[in-house]
């Protein structure tokens, strides 16, 4: 049993849902640029999760697992592409490129990363309360 | 006559321990909770203990293993099975969190009212 070992999970975890906010900020921040090509304009970026499989202690098999941050990945959706010849950046062919950033999905992704952020917060500070009171144990 | 202080602590001790790693082994499911193809542990908690108990009671001398390590995590069946192949349901994982974090308090009390009384037969 070892405090520390939770600790830096649930600390793995709130580093891993930061970065998760961060592309969310990125993408919401971005989702109305446009840009006069297909490769220049911005694509919606992903982090993708894995888990760090631990071994020692009770199920040495891996139960107990930090996360980390693989990669950070850009969105293959397809751009949306309007026809706005007035547009400064519109190429020949009068057509803007706005990124494939989905407000709605961004949204959603922004809520599930601030509700797990704070479950990390509550586990950390059960474990705190747990390993104040074991070291009260025998104090009466 | 002696006391014999891992006799007059009874199961409090090892539950404990099993108490601290299942804690260990939830704070990993839900820090997990968005990570896809994670599947979500858990430990049989009396299985687990008994087979600490028994390992305990056969142990002969001082560096014989104790239990810890004896025990194997499970994996959780989820009631709603996603896309990304995670197993986590967080609701599911906070309520047993909690429930861990209560009976860890539950077998601290027990063990000092364990020493308290071992301290008043000491101090008479």
């Amino acid at each position: 049993m070892s405090f520390r070992d939770i600790a830096h999970i649930a600390g793995s975890a709130m580093a891993a849902q930061t970065v998760r906010l961060n592309t969310v900020a990125s993408n919401l921040a971005n989702a109305d640029a446009a840009a006069g090509t297909e490769a220049g304009a911005y694509h919606a970026r992903k982090p993708v999760f894995a888990a760090i499989m631990s071994d020692g202690g009770l199920g040495g098999d891996g139960a107990g697992a930090a996360v980390q941050v693989l990669d950070v990945v850009q969105s293959t959706e397809p751009l949306r592409k309007v026809h706005e010849p007035g547009h400064p950046l519109a190429d020949a062919d009068g057509m803007v490129f706005y990124p494939n950033v989905n407000p709605v999905a961004e949204m959603t992704d922004m809520m599930s990363a601030s509700r797990a952020f704070e479950t990390s917060v509550e586990v950390l500070g059960r474990v705190n309360a747990m390993q104040q009171s074991l070291l009260k144990l025998g104090e009466g | 006559m002696s006391i014999d202080f891992d006799k007059a602590l009874g199961v409090h001790p090892e539950a404990l321990k099993l108490r601290g790693e299942r804690t260990r082994i939830l704070a990993a499911n839900i820090a997990n909770e968005n990570t896809p193809g994670y599947q979500a542990r858990d430990i049989d908690f009396s299985a687990t203990l008994q087979e600490m108990l028994q390992a305990e009671a056969g142990r002969t001398g001082p560096g014989a293993p104790g239990g810890g390590d004896g025990g194997n995590a499970l994996y959780r069946v989820p009631y709603h099975s996603s896309t990304d192949g995670n197993t986590v349901e967080l609701g599911v994982e906070q309520a047993a969190f909690a429930q861990n974090a209560q009976d860890f308090q539950a077998s601290l009390a027990f063990l000092n009212m364990q020493l308290k009384g071992l301290a008043k037969v000491i101090a008479g």
